[in-house]
């Protein structure tokens, strides 16, 4: 019988063999913690394996059985909308079983611990956990206790994987490729976990990445990811083939980072005459959720250059690729 | 390694395949083509460019990949998951004759994974298989409508179809165990 499984086994990867694609065909970890952890090669698995994934959200039955009899739980520490239903949608679409657990209305709430709640979560035997938390680290932290695979849905200030690959996957799918691109990201440097990702993934391909935000919300030692920055948001956009504007968290600016809203509007604000300096094929970018006349102008935000609901459509694609990939890979114990 | 079929009889036999598809489906207007990924997509590009020459109008061609549908997908004790690629099927198939196309008929468990795809893209009137060499073992019960080469062979042989757009060349080779 098992001699039977093989033979057909064996018969069948040979599509894969001679696919051609890119140079890896598998991720070596079965957590998705840091972008910091992936090679391009595997970054560009990730996308191309999106790509196909892209193609289920447009049939009449958008699902496919892969991910039949997993069970995939959402952790959510901090409120979302947009990262926790592209989870959710990317799960049911891969006929994965997925619940999610937000920290209002469940023991949390009561006090428990983060690792107290992952223990109990874990006794039911969940094969991934996705996590979002206040506390940078918070995913590599459950990843250390936990026999499921940890997908990092934001921890803190710290990194943002999916919306980094999202972002990737949508330039490229806009501009080709990535190598060679100016990219320039802009807003509040300092407390952003999307910035982070993005620098990485953005540098592992090979984009020439330009960040811009007020001095006060610029991290000291920036420049050491080999990035330009600067404080003029006019050298940011300038010839920028890609930029990404990122959100001012109102609930951290009470004065001290940044005097008013509006000045920061008038200063760093992306409007139409900043689009213009800018590549003619230019993207405007957007993780979302927008503050319309803080960062972006509403003109830019719903101009022609804006993929930003783009990249929310692409972020199931991407979500559904991590979650089929890392399941594939089984805890090593 | 044995050839057991060379591009000219492999061009031969998709024409007689072509010419057989074309007489099933006499006044079949309905008709749409889907090939498996990878061969069985190039075939299927192949069979619809012979039956433009002898409908004299095209016939909607789409490509499947099945490797979501596997039936061995997360049973892998350890190893990486399949490639997923691109599937195209641009038409709808609902009330359509579908010809499904692969390369080679073995277990029937790619033909199970092919059917359950296609049929959450619609509800096709009816599928038609075709492949261009059955070499037996069936292991579900699946049964090909056209065959290009009824080939029997052992568990420990392995065969393989090579077409000109992905391999280089058109050939059907036969390969034991201690070669592949």
């Amino acid at each position: 019988m098992s001699g039977t499984a093989d033979t057909q086994r064996a018969t069948l990867s040979t599509d894969a063999v001679d696919a051609g694609r890119g140079a890896v065909t598998t991720l070596r970890s079965r957590h998705l913690l840091s972008i910091a952890d992936l090679s391009a090669d595997e970054i560009t698995l990730i996308f191309d394996t999106a790509d196909a994934m892209k193609e289920i959200g447009s049939r009449p039955i958008k699902k496919v059985p892969a991910l039949r009899g997993k069970t995939v739980v959402n952790l959510f520490y901090e409120p979302s909308t947009r990262t926790r239903t592209s989870f959710e949608i990317a799960e049911k679409r891969l006929s994965a079983d997925s619940l999610s657990v937000t920290a209002t209305g469940s023991s949390v709430a009561k006090g428990e611990t983060l690792l107290d709640t992952a223990r109990n979560l874990e006794a039911m035997a969940p094969d991934m956990i996705v996590v979002r938390h206040t506390a940078s680290g918070a995913a590599h932290q459950l990843a250390r206790v936990c026999r499921a695979g940890i997908i990092n849905a934001g921890d803190g200030s710290h990194e943002h994987p999916t919306q980094a690959l999202l972002d990737g996957f949508t330039i490229r799918a806009r501009r080709g490729r990535i190598r060679g691109l100016k990219v320039a990201i802009v807003g509040d440097l300092m407390h952003s976990r999307v910035l982070r990702s993005n620098i990485l993934l953005l540098q592992a391909l090979g984009a020439d990445v330009w960040v811009c935000g007020p001095s006060t919300l610029m991290p000291a030692g920036i420049d050491r990811f080999g990035v330009h920055a600067t404080t003029v948001l006019d050298d940011a956009v300038d010839g920028a083939d890609v930029i990404m504007m990122l959100r001012i968290q109102r609930e951290r600016m009470h004065g001290y980072f940044v005097p008013s809203l509006r000045e920061y509007f008038t200063i760093f604000g992306l409007t139409m005459a900043h689009v213009r300096r800018a590549s003619p094929e230019v993207i405007i970018m957007h993780p979302g959720p927008m503050n319309r006349g803080v960062e972006i102008a509403s003109e830019v935000a719903d101009g022609p250059c804006s993929v930003v609901l783009e990249q929310v459509a692409n972020g199931v694609a991407v979500r559904m690729a991590v979650l089929y990939l890392l399941a594939g890979n089984p805890a090593q114990v | 390694m044995p050839v057991v079929m060379d591009a000219d009889r492999m061009d031969r036999t998709l024409t007689r395949i072509a010419h057989e598809i074309s007489e099933r489906n006499r006044g079949e207007d309905q008709l749409a083509i889907v090939g498996i990924r990878t061969r069985g997509a190039v075939i299927a590009r192949r069979l619809a460019a012979k039956l433009v020459a002898i409908l004299g109008t095209s016939v909607p061609t789409g490509t499947l990949d099945i490797t979501l549908y596997r039936d061995d997908l997360m049973r892998q004790p350890v190893g990486p998951q399949p490639l997923v690629r691109h599937t195209e099927i641009p038409f709808s198939i609902d009330d359509k004759t579908i010809v499904l196309v692969d390369d080679v008929l073995y277990t029937g468990r790619t033909i199970r994974a092919a059917l359950d795809a296609l049929i959450d893209f619609g509800r096709p009137r009816a599928i038609q298989l075709i492949v261009l060499v059955d070499r037996g073992h069936r292991e579900l019960p699946i049964k090909a409508d056209y065959v290009g080469k009824n080939l029997p062979t052992s568990f420990a042989q392995s065969v393989r179809v090579l077409v000109h757009e992905v391999d280089g060349r058109d050939e059907v080779v036969i390969e034991d165990a201690d070669h592949a």
